[in-house]
């Protein structure tokens, strides 16, 4: 099969500066090379390529928007994304691992933790000396976290967590997790650090998606945590809401990826299947099918570079950030499963990326907010009226 | 030490090639430019040259400015600086090699080096040619190159097997593959290349010794025929091999 060549209907390149299409290139490349030969192993597997963790490091795939003088890129939003939508043609779990390193871990440190946080943490993250994880969601607080159990109090120079944290990406090979919790009444963030008494953070297995991903519960049974590890700036639900606005940011690009990557294989096959004498691509019901595909990734990807133009300007609004994670993976998993159509009884087979894109992207239109309330958090913004409960 | 290498700007290898319409140059619409492929393997040794020995890497295109894309990825893999031979008409290996030859000839570096050809016109002739230019040492097709007491050991395929020769320095190099293995540029690489300079430079005008006449693409081939999906198909296919295709 030829090399990706990328999507590009609309000469969105045009749109992008030298630095934005190297970035997206590099991270094609070592994509195409380093993630799709191995990803389909891993995912039967049900394991994490953590081979892959170093080279990601040296790319400089976490916190790439972070400041220079922490090892980080300093990149802009736009090559952020673009990286995001390469990592998601591999596989959601390798974006999944880069999102949740950079957005959920790295960026809370930077931007409630102390200098002193920063100066250790955020160099040791970007190198992969140390992986992170964030736990939010609770096992009976999912798309209602404000209402979480886990409870800090303070005690004897610092403070006591007790409560459970479920669906946490890379809980269990995590060194540092950042942790939402209720200090008098008040939610607020604390690093819980691996090997701290009384926290385990046990692997949740049986999943259908994300398999190539590690997903954990994290759990705190009278867990000690010293003063210095509350991220001291960070004060009620719109902190980790802050967070989940940076990943669902790179959510909605790597999206793209996925499609991109159902689209390219439906496309080829469609061209090289025979039936009835001739390539299906020449049956007007595949032509549609693949007509829609096309468009829909051509209107996400003008969504997401004004998305980014906007974070990069400073006028992003976290309602045009839950517009893009909706439109785009709503989408992405229609052109999945449309691809599988096309690719017929071969579209279950882990020969073709389809099924394994399609499952992962379940799980993706579900977490960091699922469809339904991106839909309530824009309708409360066109309306005024919020429809949550 | 000071090392120069020199890149080249060419489509990508996946490029479906449409001959233009003045029919001696390729339609450029909507075809990707690389980096040569053999080029990075120069530039990843250069780049090695320099971690090991010390001193900086200077990377050079002739060309337009498209040729800075190539150039600015060479600088985010770590070269410390560019230069663009700003020409945009049409070139021989000779006029090419000229251009180089005269600029390395002035910054006199410790070693230069080439991919052993540049993928477009194949002509595996520009690093040869800048050393005979310049009166110094050429190795060429290289797959291993150490550097020792002020000489360069270097093993270069040959026809069924290696050779290891010496060279003094400065001298060309020009890079096979299995030379290494190319460093992918560094995010944070590729943002500290916006900085680093590209200075353009138009070189002397020189003369092409050979003259493109015109380009056509290969013949189409003729379809395939299967004789059978089966065991049962071998007696005839080795029939038509031997009496239609002669090739048996």
């Amino acid at each position: 099969m030829s090399k990706f060549q990328g999507v590009d209907y609309y000469n969105l390149d045009d749109h992008l500066s030298q630095e934005e299409i190297l970035a997206r290139n590099t991270v094609r490349a070592f994509v195409e090379e380093n993630v799709i030969p191995i990803i389909e192993k891993h995912y039967r597997a049900g394991t994490f390529p953590s081979e892959l963790t170093l080279k990601m490091a040296e790319l400089g795939l976490f916190g790439s928007t972070l400041p220079a003088k922490y090892g980080c890129a300093e990149m802009n939003n736009v090559a952020y994304g673009l990286v995001m939508q390469e990592l998601e043609r591999g596989d959601s779990a390798i974006r999944s691992f880069a999102s949740v390193q950079s957005s959920l871990v790295m960026y809370p440190i930077f931007e409630f933790g102390s200098e002193k946080q920063k100066d250790y943490w955020l160099p040791r993250l970007a190198s992969a000396k140390a992986i992170g994880c964030f736990g939010l969601t609770e096992p009976d607080f999912g798309s209602n976290p404000g209402g979480m159990i886990t409870r800090a109090e303070r005690k004897g120079g610092g403070f006591v967590l007790n409560g459970a944290k479920m669906w946490i990406t890379n809980g269990t090979v995590a060194d540092i997790a950042v942790v939402w919790a209720k200090l008098d009444g008040q939610i607020k963030g604390f690093l819980v650090e691996k090997g701290t008494k009384g926290f385990s953070a046990p692997e949740m297995t049986g999943k259908h998606s994300l398999r190539a991903s590690v997903t954990s519960e994290l759990v705190f049974q009278d867990c000690f945590i010293p003063e210095e590890n509350i991220l001291a700036k960070s004060g009620g639900l719109k902190s980790p809401l802050k967070c989940l606005s940076q990943a669902r940011y790179g959510i909605a690009w790597g999206a793209l990826g996925s499609a991109m990557a159902c689209y390219e294989s439906a496309l080829n096959y469609a061209k090289s299947r025979i039936q009835f004498d001739k390539p299906i691509a020449s049956f007007q019901l595949i032509q549609e099918k693949l007509v829609y595909m096309v468009t829909e990734i051509t209107k996400a990807q003008l969504m997401c570079l004004q998305l980014g133009r906007l974070k990069d300007s400073g006028k992003l609004r976290f309602t045009h950030v839950s517009m893009a994670k909706r439109n785009n993976v709503y989408h992405a998993l229609e052109i999945a499963r449309i691809a599988r159509d096309i690719h017929g009884a071969n579209g279950i087979l882990d020969e073709y990326p389809v099924m394994r894109h399609m499952a992962n992207l379940e799980s993706v239109k579900t977490y960091e907010g699922t469809h339904d309330i991106h839909t309530l958090i824009i309708g409360e913004d066109i309306t005024g009226i919020p429809a949550y409960t | 030490m000071k090392i120069v290498v020199c890149t080249s700007h060419v489509p990508d290898s996946a490029t479906k090639v449409n001959i233009g319409g003045d029919g001696k140059t390729i339609d450029k619409a909507g075809v990707n430019f690389i980096i040569s492929p053999y080029d990075e393997f120069a530039i990843e040794e250069s780049l090695r040259f320099k971690e090991k020995n010390g001193g900086e890497v200077v990377a050079v295109s002739l060309g337009g400015d498209p040729h800075k894309e190539t150039l600015r990825k060479t600088l985010a893999m770590g070269a410390d600086k560019a230069v663009l031979l700003k020409d945009e008409s049409s070139q021989d290996s000779f006029s090419v090699a000229r251009a180089i030859a005269d600029y390395v000839k002035e910054v006199s570096p410790d070693i230069v080096f080439f991919g052993k050809q540049s993928i477009d016109t194949d002509n595996a002739a520009v690093g040869s040619m800048v050393a005979e230019m310049l009166g110094i040492p050429s190795v060429s097709v290289v797959v291993k190159l150490e550097m020792q007491s002020g000489k360069v050991i270097a093993e270069r395929e040959i026809e069924g097997g290696h050779e290891k020769v010496e060279a003094r320095l400065p001298c060309v190099i020009t890079a096979q593959k299995g030379l290494n293995e190319p460093r992918y540029p560094s995010l944070k690489g590729i943002m500290g290349a916006k900085n680093k300079p590209i200075e353009e430079r138009a070189p002397a005008a020189r003369s092409p010794k050979v003259q493109l006449l015109g380009m056509r693409k290969p013949l189409p081939k003729n379809p395939g025929k299967i004789v059978g999906t089966d065991v049962s198909a071998v007696p005839q296919l080795v029939k038509l091999l031997h009496e239609e295709a002669k090739v048996i």
